[in-house]
């Protein structure tokens, strides 16, 4: 049985050159302050009313530190890992607590950061009592800690915990705050069907902890994965690859394991809608990009073809079933799946213009989509009813929802100018490089966006006024807070796009051997292993053994 | 094709002379501040929709000085331009980098050239004359201000499309220009009919899109660059296959802007939206936005033949097909965008005809702009003297009422008949003479192809003639037929305030001289030369002189004939039950029931089979395996009898397999 | 004598106990077969104890005959509670176990 001890030392012991945090455990404390506020919130009664305000705070306090690290990030290395914080947790397992960003991570913080805030503060809308709501905000707080894991997460057990983790809040943020009337049932399908994907992901972790048992105590730490991972024969990786994979398409959410999604945004409320869909979903993608494509790319290459077709797939099944929906919020869960489609599509085509593009789509998507979320549920909740049929002609009635939703809707179908095109042409052109038929199918995707937009704007917005609507009141100044910044971003990233987009290309260039990797074999294992997204940099000592 | 490249050579020195003079940085001047020509407007137009009702009482004059200032600001860059020698005549300036993704890179860029000049000013200043004409027109709508700041939208956006440097920035402007229509079409969309028409319009425009980008990533693949100075050097080494697919799809992509045969459905419904809108996007710029793409790849389309081709063909289809729709329409701005359909058509036959005919197609677009963009307004006019009626059949006698909008009209009409010395007289027997001259068809020799090719032009001139002398003898000539009291309501037509009829007024003074003036020399033909080459002569087959003739005798036949029919004899009030092709005609060759049999049914149905299968196959096999548990322990739950001896009895017959498998094991 | 009669006889008297328990309906003839049972436990392992000439056998036929005296004290005090409220000792007729 091949076991990753006998891979050369000069692999097995991985490169001690990574960046370290000149001063301090600042990550863990940005994962500290979320859940400590969380705990404050339940367990002290004073707390509780106030929750929201607590939790809003919190947030902005994070959103602050997280652009400060912006500003400190070295940008023009935007591939290399900085911040990275390491202290030995389960040494004979190998699990580590280690913590890092590199510029994909951070960037996805950012948007995390940005989209907290505007959720508890349109979380108002919700609670009638302020008790219940600090609760929500309480929920909220958890997950926001657990989402902080798992994007700064630099060892992959620590990323599976969280992985897990965040499911529960999440639950009953479906189950006990929910607005539909199946609310528990989906909650209860949402939460078995991640589980699920869970405990086969589990299955791939405890082959990789199979083959370097007792080896090294940073067994799990993303450094050592990358330096020794690629270098596994290709049935190894498939081992190791198909269980993270599976994991990752429910999450992502692809075609055929979409279903929990629709179900879930009916029931949930629109805030919540916007969290899971909006960072969650791409959580996802995010572990496509670590796990397949920077650490297993032998088993990427013999699996791309069926992902590619999937993915494709995906793109024009979600366009399709998002307009038959009748529901608002189940439609705009479905052009989530159309648009993960693109994303996947991105990520395994092969061309690192396609992976730069995906990359770049998950925060597009992020700001378009929370938009449309938060949108409709001011809709809804001033409506009543999430069914596109009972609304008619309200452009006249409430014109800044119209035109706002109208504005996320058109970002979120590629209009050029707005954040939704930059990503979805750089994609298209990465895959009409590497294949023509999956770029045909794919730009097919375009009309059906514009249908799933258009369609029931004119049946909400346009024709007569609805008698019974005639008296629904415009966004007021809380809901116009929130939604601005969506707005300013969507522009902002339409047009200013270069600085990020350069930002990620450096990842994609770092990741180009991989994802044009074609041979069935492994490569040389005295060669250089190809390169990763987690690729050290400085020459600093780690920081081992330190039980801080 | 080889005979079409030896045709080329011969013409032409070198390849990489063809889009003429190497680009220069753009000097001091004006020329440098063109970016102001399309942010003004963007400008104006955010501030006018977030400014809200506040800037109800002053927003749209706001807007009208900006449409003004951009007017005044490409008149600078032109003086700036013409006192230049011809080969320094084209400026790109690079904004800011868009998508810098390692060695693919978009910049944000733009070309000023005499091409895009010639679009800037037909733009700005027929933009200009349509805002001010508006301010009267929509005095008692209430959104007025959002109105204009659509308007004014769409005109920086159209900038945008004509002055970018390459594909993708066009393409930002060719989108916005789409949205824009989306906008102003559905303008007055509590009427049901007008959203849907204006989602027909925005959802036939993302399938041209869908060409547009289909062909950047054929661009992209082949030549990792949209930027036109890049993609032309590629084209010429690259296979023909590439050029070809390009082409194509560049094809698509105009044919769905332009309204251009088979994407052509849209421009009839667009006419919902105000008559200003009509003039301005649907006549005048938006729909020839997709000429000017086919004349600035021209370069592709010298290497694609078969291409070319295809857009000659294209031209040909749409210009009969939008003069047989126009003969039999009632509603004058159905039959002014029927008009327009096969104007355009026109401008297609001139751009595939190659070299020899693209500066006449833009020559057209041009004089087409001015005349047809009168014609509405006039048509806006009546209507708004009529109480907002269109149909013809109720027109009648109107000239003795609305003088100065009949004045006008006429000098529109006899612009598009074609009569010397009117400027479509100048602009349209160009593209006549250009038809009978071309002697390729798809890179192979075709004698053949002067004399289809010209006769249909012909063909197409006397019928301009027919169903525009019949629009305006029905409108402004003959008896009164007009409503009563009892059938629609009484009409007391007047002509409109001056805000309306100076804008119309300017425009015919152009209708009447611009083409004549352009002329002189061939000038517009020598401006045009750094931008797309220089014009090929070859000689028509038929002698020019004959050809204007035939033509012009043809054209006062035509006319003739629709005198005597419509106006010296009555003109039913109710429109004729007619033959089997009058009524296709009158149901645009039930363009719609075509479109909904090929793509829209059985879009519907893979909706409708894909929702489904989606919550009965795949969401139904998710449940089915929660229900499958459920029940799996609902059968193992039988086991759970409350009686203590049945448990004793499992727990024996537990021990006694147990230890069978144990004894077996060591037996 | 053959080892195999005594092992018979244990194997006899256990099939009786378990049958017992599981066929009668009163509590206290269950219990009866328990005690069956765990005697014939014990008898096979004197058996063996005298075969083998190990003590330890005969020392667990000891533990034996206490634990089941220790556990009929046990039973047959539930059985009396269980009887005073019930006033019946049918085993059947006590389904508080499935609710």
């Amino acid at each position: 049985m091949e076991s990753l001890n006998l891979i050369p030392a000069a692999t097995q012991m991985f490169a001690s050159a990574v960046a370290t945090p000149s001063t301090g455990p600042w990550l863990t404390l940005l994962v500290v302050l979320p859940a400590l506020v969380a705990l404050v919130i339940w367990l002290v009664p004073a707390a509780r009313a106030k929750g929201r305000i607590i939790a809003l705070s919190a947030s902005v306090l994070e959103l602050i530190a997280f652009v400060v690290i912006a500003f400190t990030f070295d940008w023009a290395a935007s591939s290399t890992t900085q911040l990275l914080e390491s202290y030995e947790w389960i040494p004979p397992l190998g699990i580590t607590w280690s913590l890092g960003v590199n510029a994909l991570g951070l960037v996805m913080l950012l948007l995390t950061g940005l989209l907290v805030p505007l959720v508890l503060i349109a979380a108002k809308n919700e609670d009638d009592d302020e008790v219940r709501g600090g609760g929500y905000a309480a929920l909220i707080m958890a997950l926001y800690a657990f989402i902080v894991i798992i994007f700064a997460s630099y060892d992959l057990v620590l990323f599976y915990i969280a992985f897990e983790a965040m499911l529960i809040p999440v639950f009953f943020m479906i189950s006990r705050y929910g607005t539909g009337e199946n609310r528990r049932r989906a909650a209860m399908k949402f939460l078995l069907y991640s589980l699920a994907g869970g405990l086969v992901m589990l299955g791939g972790i405890v082959v990789i902890g199979a083959l370097g048992m007792g080896g090294t105590s940073t067994l799990f730490r993303y450094d050592f994965l990358q330096q020794t991972l690629p270098a596994l024969s290709v049935g190894w990786q498939m081992a190791i690859f198909l269980p993270l994979f599976i994991a990752f398409a429910i999450k992502a959410p692809m075609v055929p394991v979409h279903t929990w999604l629709p179900d879930t945004a009916a029931e949930a409320r629109p805030g919540t809608s916007t969290l899971l869909v909006g960072i969650l979903d791409k959580i996802g993608t995010y572990g496509m990009i670590i796990m397949a494509v920077s650490f297993l790319p032998g088993a990427t290459a013999m699996v791309r073809p069926t992902i590619l077709v999937l993915a494709v797939i995906s793109i024009i099944w979600g366009g399709l079933a998002a307009n038959g929906q009748k529901d608002l919020m189940r439609l705009v869960s479905f052009t989530s799946v159309s648009h993960f489609g693109f994303i996947v599509l991105g990520i395994f085509i092969g061309s690192d213009l396609a992976l730069t593009g995906a990359m770049f789509y998950m925060v597009a998507h992020g700001l378009s989509i929370a938009a449309l979320f938060l949108i409709s549920g001011f809709l809804v909740q001033r409506g009543g009813s999430a069914q596109i049929s009972s609304y008619g002609g309200l452009q006249r009635v409430t014109p800044v929802l119209a035109g706002t939703w109208l504005f996320a809707g058109l970002a979120s179908i590629a209009l050029p100018g707005l954040s939704g095109f930059v990503p979805e042409y750089m994609v298209l052109m990465g895959t009409y490089k590497v294949s023509v038929p999956l770029a045909l199918f794919a730009v097919t995707g375009v009309v059906l966006a514009a249908m799933y937009i258009l369609l029931p704007y004119q049946k909400m917005f346009t024709g007569p006024i609805n008698p019974q609507r005639a008296g629904l009141a415009d966004l007021d100044g809380r809901e116009k807070l929130v939604v601005s910044p969506l707005i300013v971003g969507m522009v902002v990233l339409g047009i200013w796009s270069a600085p990020l987009v350069g930002s990620l290309q450096q990842i994609s260039e770092n990741l180009e051997p991989n994802i044009t990797f074609v041979s069935e074999t492994a490569p040389e294992v005295t060669g250089s292993p190809a390169q990763g997204i987690i690729s050290p940099s400085s020459t600093a000592d780690l920081n081992e053994g330190n039980a801080q | 094709m080889n005979s079409m490249l030896a045709a080329v050579a011969a013409v032409l020195p070198a390849s990489d002379a063809w889009v003429g003079p190497v680009a220069t940085q753009e000097a001091t001047g004006p020329a440098a501040f063109a970016s102001l020509l399309f942010v003004v407007p963007l400008a104006v137009a955010a501030f006018l929709l977030l400014g809200g009702n506040r800037t109800n009482k002053w927003g749209h004059w706001v807007a009208v000085a900006a449409s003004w200032f951009s007017f005044a600001l490409g008149v600078a860059i032109l003086i700036q331009m013409m006192g230049l020698p011809a080969s320094d005549r084209r400026f790109t300036q690079t904004l800011f980098t868009w998508i810098p993704a390692g060695d693919f890179q978009v910049d944000f860029g733009l070309l000023v050239d005499p091409l895009s000049m010639t679009f800037v000013m037909l733009v700005t200043l027929v933009g200009s004359l349509i805002l001010v004409y508006s301010v009267g027109y929509m005095e008692h709508d209430p959104a007025r201000r959002r109105f204009f700041a659509y308007l004014v939208l769409f005109i920086a956006s159209m900038l945008v499309l004509v002055l970018a440097n390459n594909y993708t920035a066009m393409f930002l402007g060719w989108e916005g220009v789409g949205l824009s229509s989306y906008l102003l079409i559905g303008f007055w969309n509590q009427v049901p009919s007008n959203a849907s028409a204006a989602n027909k319009a925005f959802i036939m425009n993302r399938i041209g899109d869908v060409g547009f980008l289909i062909a950047m990533m054929a661009m992209v693949a082949a030549f990792n660059s949209t930027t036109f100075d890049e993609v032309n050097a590629g084209v010429a080494g690259a296979s023909q296959g590439t050029a070809t697919v390009i082409g194509i799809f560049l094809l698509v992509a105009a044919c769905a802007k332009s309204a251009q045969f088979p994407l052509q459905a849209w421009l009839g419904d667009a006419m919902a939206g105000p008559t200003p809108v009509s003039a301005l996007i649907h006549a005048a710029t938006m729909v020839t936005a997709g000429v000017y793409l086919i004349v600035r790849s021209g370069t592709i389309f010298i290497y694609a033949p078969i291409a070319m081709a295809c857009v000659a063909v294209v031209g040909l289809i749409t210009l009969i097909l939008g003069a047989l729709i126009g003969s039999f329409k009632d509603d004058i701005k159905k039959a002014l965008a029927a008009s327009t359909m096969s104007q355009l058509g026109y401008m297609m036959l001139g751009a595939g005809l190659g070299p020899i005919g693209w500066a006449f197609a833009i020559f057209h677009l041009l004089t087409h702009g001015f005349f047809k963009s009168l014609l509405f307004l006039g048509a806006g006019s009546v209507m708004h003297g009529m109480n907002d009626q269109v149909n013809m059949r109720r027109f009648g006698g109107l000239r003795k009422f609305m003088v100065v909008t009949w004045i006008t009209f006429m000098m529109g009409w006899l612009a598009i008949l074609g009569v010397p010395p009117f400027s479509g007289y100048w602009s349209k027997d160009h593209i006549i003479e250009a038809a009978f001259s071309t002697s390729t068809f798809a890179g192979a020799d075709a004698p053949w192809a002067a004399w289809v090719f010209g006769s249909v032009a012909v063909l197409g001139a006397a019928m301009t003639a027919f169903y525009m002398s019949r629009m305006f003898f029905m409108t402004f000539s003959g008896k009164a037929r007009w409503t009563s009291d009892v059938d629609g309501g009484a009409v007391h037509p007047h002509e409109s305030k001056p805000i309306m009829t100076v804008p119309m007024i300017i425009l015919a003074v152009f209708a009447v001289g611009l083409g004549g003036v352009l002329s002189i020399n061939d000038v517009f033909t020598t401006w045009l030369t750094p931008a797309i080459g220089p014009v090929d002569h070859a000689e028509p087959v038929l002698s020019a002189i004959w050809i204007q003739i035939i033509t012009l005798v043809l054209v006062l036949i035509a006319a003739a004939f629709a005198w005597v029919k419509f106006g010296k004899e009555a003109v039913p009030k109710a429109a004729p039950y007619g033959n089997a092709f009058s009524r296709a005609a009158r149901n645009d060759f039930y363009q719609d029931e075509i479109n909904e049999v090929i793509a829209v049914a059985p879009t519907t149905a893979a909706v409708e089979g894909v929702t489904a299968v989606d919550r009965y196959g795949i969401d139904g096999g998710i449940n089915g395996l929660g229900r499958l548990s459920v029940w799996t322990g609902k059968v193992i739950a039988w086991t759970e009898t409350g009686y203590l001896r049945s448990y004793a009895g499992y727990m024996l017959g537990g021990v006694v397999v147990i230890v069978a498998i144990v004894l077996g094991f060591r037996l | 004598m053959s080892l195999a009669f005594y092992i018979a006889l244990a194997g006899i008297l256990f099939s009786i106990g378990a049958v017992t328990v599981v066929v009668r309906k009163s509590v206290i003839i269950s219990l009866l077969g328990v005690e069956l049972m765990l005697n014939s436990a014990s008898l096979v392992f004197i058996t063996f104890s005298r075969v083998l000439g190990d003590y330890s056998g005969q020392v667990m036929a000891f533990f034996v005959m206490i634990v089941a005296a220790a556990e009929v004290v046990v039973g047959l005090s539930i059985v009396v509670a269980i009887f005073k409220s019930r006033a019946t000792t049918d085993l059947d007729q006590n389904v508080a176990l499935r609710k």
